[in-house]
């Protein structure tokens, strides 16, 4: 088990390496969720009132958007060069590659939520600080089965042309769940009177898709990578 | 992970086709330790496709590649430790520096101390001064030597080289001769495919020249490598 982190952790490490040098995927991810929010504000924000719920929404929308964005980059540095053949070849458990690409993709999405949640609590007036370990885990839960089922696509597509169009077509539907999931959880937690037990159910909701996604990604990450 | 040996890989009957197109079609061929067998062909022949098989990168349509007495699925993990592949794209992270590549991969074969694998493996290279430039800077040549010696840090058993003299001076070509005639003398089992007759003149110990997919020739025979491969190709 401790090879299998080791490799986790070699993968991400190189991957945050290179990130921290060029910053490509942080800005434009970055930029991207920003820019999104800032747009849905103009067209939900009358005369200083935002449209009820669309905070929630829009959350979502913005990190699904820059999800998608760093998603069809993550197999990017890989294809170049061919590196993801020599990844393949080495004598590892391959689901720890996956594994590896998984934790930098959350590791990015953190970054960019980090900037985008007060950033929609502040033009949206959304109390999304009220309860802030919910928050917490409604993100973290929704974006973990955003990304491992991306994670997963992202791979299958690295080495096809069409990757750019198809990862978006076959990502959303497989992920609308945790999408719904985390609107849904959000919205309770930031409407007037705040519904707690309807988001736990939301973030239970979350637990079990994550778990189902995670097992299945693992499982079909290597023969999907094998030609 | 149990280790894992073997003196012999031998292709039998294997084909891959990819829709309609059949890149091999039933191949045999088998290598040893100790020797040096060349693929030569024209582009399109299936050389690189009978690499990526032997590398298990890629499965075979029909029949079966053993190493030794197991094929890749009897072998599991172990044997990809005993793989190395320099294939056409080198394969490297070019915003990574040479050293951060070579300990990168170090690090993934678990070898001990990468650093100071990734040190010989750069003195061998000859790229010790631009240890700490990224590879985008490198020409294609040093691109080369530093793929070279990345396919070759864990010490492979079987070792598979696409094109490998692409890019290279005639020093570095020299160089990479010597090494692969060092690699024959440790009983290793070395595969390339090349378009260079004049570079492997003098390193192969068997020439297996496809076309279209097939075994068309083993030019073990005598002459000189391009007469070999010229009657191969036109059966004369």
């Amino acid at each position: 088990m401790s090879a299998f982190f080791r490799v986790a952790w070699l993968v991400v490490r190189k991957d945050l390496t290179i990130e921290m040098r060029s910053r490509e995927m942080l800005y434009t991810t970055l930029f991207f969720a920003v820019s999104c929010v800032l747009v849905f504000s103009f067209g939900f924000v009358r005369e200083g009132q935002p449209l009820e719920g669309a905070a929630a929404g829009i959350l979502w929308i913005a990190i699904a958007f820059a999800g998608t964005l760093a998603l069809g980059r993550a197999f990017e540095r890989e294809r170049y060069n061919d590196a993801l053949r020599a990844l393949l070849l080495a004598p590892v458990d391959r689901p720890a590659i996956f594994v590896g690409k998984l934790l930098g993709i959350l590791g990015l999405l953190a970054a960019v939520e980090m900037v985008v949640v007060p950033l929609v609590a502040l033009l949206f007036r959304a109390p999304l600080l009220q309860h802030p370990v919910m928050i917490m885990v409604l993100l973290a839960a929704g974006t973990i089965g955003f990304a491992s089922v991306g994670t997963l696509f992202a791979a299958m597509l690295a080495r096809t042309q069409t990757r750019g169009v198809l990862l978006p077509v076959l990502l959303y539907p497989v992920a609308i769940p945790a999408l719904i999931a985390g609107v849904s959880g959000t919205l309770a937690l930031i409407q007037a009177d705040p519904n707690l037990p309807i988001a736990r159910f939301w973030m239970a909701f979350l637990g079990f898709f994550d778990t189902v996604t995670l097992t299945l990604a693992l499982w079909f990450f290597e023969p999907v990578m094998t030609e | 992970m149990t280790p894992f040996d073997f003196d012999r890989v031998t292709v039998s009957d294997v084909s891959r086709a990819y829709g309609r197109r059949r890149a091999l079609n039933r191949v045999s061929l088998s290598v040893t330790s100790g020797e040096i067998v060349g693929l030569l062909g024209p582009n399109g022949a299936g050389k690189s496709t009978l690499l990526g098989l032997l590398s298990t990168l890629i499965e075979p349509s029909s029949g079966e590649i053993r190493y030794g007495d197991k094929t890749a699925r009897e072998a599991g993990p172990a044997l990809r430790a005993r793989l190395g592949l320099l294939a056409h794209e080198l394969q490297l992270y070019p915003e990574l520096t040479a050293r951060e590549n070579l300990e990168f991969f170090a690090g993934l074969y678990g070898l001990s101390d990468p650093p100071d694998r990734a040190a010989a493996a750069l003195s061998r290279a000859g790229l010790v001064e631009r240890a700490a430039d990224t590879v985008q800077g490198f020409s294609r040549g040093m691109r080369q030597r530093l793929a070279l010696e990345r396919a070759l840090l864990h010490e492979p058993k079987l070792v598979l080289l696409d094109e490998p003299f692409t890019g290279l001076d005639e020093f570095s070509s020299r160089a990479l001769g010597d090494r692969l005639r060092q690699l024959r003398a440790d009983r290793r089992v070395v595969v390339l495919a090349t378009h260079d007759l004049e570079a492997v003149d003098g390193v192969l110990d068997r020439a297996v020249i496809l076309r279209d997919g097939r075994v068309v020739a083993l030019g073990d025979s005598g002459g000189s490598l391009r007469e070999r491969y010229r009657a191969g190709l036109t059966g004369r």
